[in-house]
Parts: C-alpha cells; sequence; structure tokens
C-alpha cells in the first residue's frame, strides 16, 4: 500500500515541476513549488511507513511549516519588494 | 488488540490511502493540464487539501494498528493540523498577490471578466462590504470606494 502511494506521489512530483517549469507567469511557479512541498511532506511521512520508521514524521512536520513560511515570504518579497514592509491596508488587523 | 479489529483498521486505512492518491495525482494532471492561474490554483489547493486529510487519516489508521506508540498519531495529527491551516492561507496569498498584479481571471472563452489590470488590483485592494453583499461584476468599480488606495506599493 505504502509503495503505490509513493510512487502515485512521486508521480505527481514529476508533474508539479513540470509546471513550476513552464509556468508563465511567477506565480504559477510559486503554486508549483507550494504544492510541491505539501507533496514532499506527504511523501516524507509515507516513506517512513515505508522504511518501518516513522521517526521520519518530525522531519514531515517541521517542512510543513518552512513550506509554508517560505511560499508567504516570496509572496509578500514580490509584492513589495521588501520583507519587512508593513499591512497594506490599516484595518486588515 | 483484537486480531479482528487490526484487519478491519488496515482495510479501512486501504480505502483511505487509495482515495488520497486519487486526490493527489487528480490534482497533479489539474496542474498542468488547466488554463490559467486561478483554476491551477483551485485543482492544486482542493485536491492537496482533501489527499492530505485521506493520505494522513490513512496513516494515523496504519499506526494505531501497528505501533504501539501513541506519538506517532499524535504528529500526524499536527501535521494535518498544521497542513489545513497552511494550505488554504497559502493559496488565497498567491490569488490576492496575483489579482493585486493585475492578472485578469478569464472565463471559458478567453475573455476577461473584469475589465482592466487595473480594476483587477483595486478589487483586489477592496474590503467586503459590512451588510455582506458583494458586487462582482465588471464595471463595478464604485465597489471598490472603500479601498484605501494610497498603500505604500
Amino acid at each position: 500500500m505504502f509503495v503505490a502511494a509513493a510512487l502515485a506521489l512521486l508521480a505527481t512530483m514529476i508533474l508539479t515541476i513540470a509546471r513550476a517549469l513552464l509556468g508563465p507567469t511567477l506565480y504559477d511557479r510559486l503554486l508549483a513549488v507550494n504544492s510541491f512541498g505539501t507533496k514532499t511532506v506527504l511523501f516524507i511521512a509515507v516513506f517512513g511507513f515505508l522504511t518501518g520508521r516513522p521517526e521520519f514524521l518530525d522531519i514531515a512536520l517541521v517542512y510543513s511549516l518552512i513550506n509554508f513560511i517560505g511560499t508567504v515570504a516570496v509572496l509578500k518579497f514580490y509584492e513589495y519588494d521588501d520583507l519587512g514592509s508593513g499591512a497594506y491596508q490599516e484595518d486588515d488587523f | 488488540m483484537p486480531e479482528f479489529i487490526a484487519i478491519l483498521l488496515t482495510l479501512f486505512a486501504w480505502v483511505l490511502m487509495l482515495i488520497g492518491c486519487v486526490f493527489i495525482v487528480a490534482g497533479g494532471v489539474g496542474l498542468v493540464r488547466f488554463p490559467d492561474l486561478y483554476t491551477r490554483l483551485h485543482a492544486a489547493g482542493v485536491t492537496d487539501t482533501g489527499g492530505t486529510i485521506f493520505m494522513v487519516l490513512a496513516m494515523i489508521l496504519i499506526s494505531l494498528s501497528q505501533y504501539q506508540n501513541p506519538w506517532i498519531a499524535g504528529k500526524l495529527l499536527l501535521i494535518l493540523f498544521f497542513t489545513l491551516f497552511t494550505t488554504p492561507t497559502a493559496s488565497h496569498a498567491l490569488a490576492k498577490t496575483a489579482l493585486l498584479s493585475g492578472l485578469v481571471p478569464k472565463d471559458e472563452h478567453g475573455k476577461p471578466i473584469i475589465d482592466s489590470p487595473e480594476l483587477a488590483q483595486k478589487m483586489a485592494l477592496s474590503r467586503a462590504p459590512k451588510d455582506g453583499s458583494v458586487n462582482l461584476t465588471p464595471g463595478a468599480s464604485d465597489n471598490a470606494d472603500n479601498n484605501k488606495s494610497d498603500g505604500n506599493s
């Protein structure tokens, strides 16, 4: 079962990389990279179960958080050209 | 744990894992084949969340039936929790940033559904009205009255 899941995840990761390389706009590439990160988290978890060592889950946990932070950081950088800029709407917060 | 309960859990986990695989592969195919960014965002965002839910639930069932360590299920639940928060947030931020950069959504005939990139930026910056009525039709630029146009961009 875990072999099938790992193969499905690997196939999807290849498709995601294809979109990241093809993607006409920057946002297509970012979407592909974010989606790739989610699949990596799942793949690490599945691989841990596949090899009978679920301790890999710690790495998956850290990777899911870093993936989100990376995506939001790149989005913010391309939006404002500055990672330290404030909110663009004061009543948002 | 009795033998038949473990077998039942494993069978159920098989079904959940299969559903998760279908979600994940469908998301990958949609990410490649859909025509523009917003449709791809739908494919990737929805199927990532759905596939993650099913796959992690399957792994939780397997860990409960095969390993006697409750921390494994706890870590899997944490992964599910964080993914359920971060994936929709990243999709939302991506869509809003794309709209703010002037990328206009198109309908099925390739015709833009918003008049101009400037209107798209205004709509991305505008707040929904307090009474809950949102008007997103082309030409309804008075919808963007209450935005703060002198942003720091």
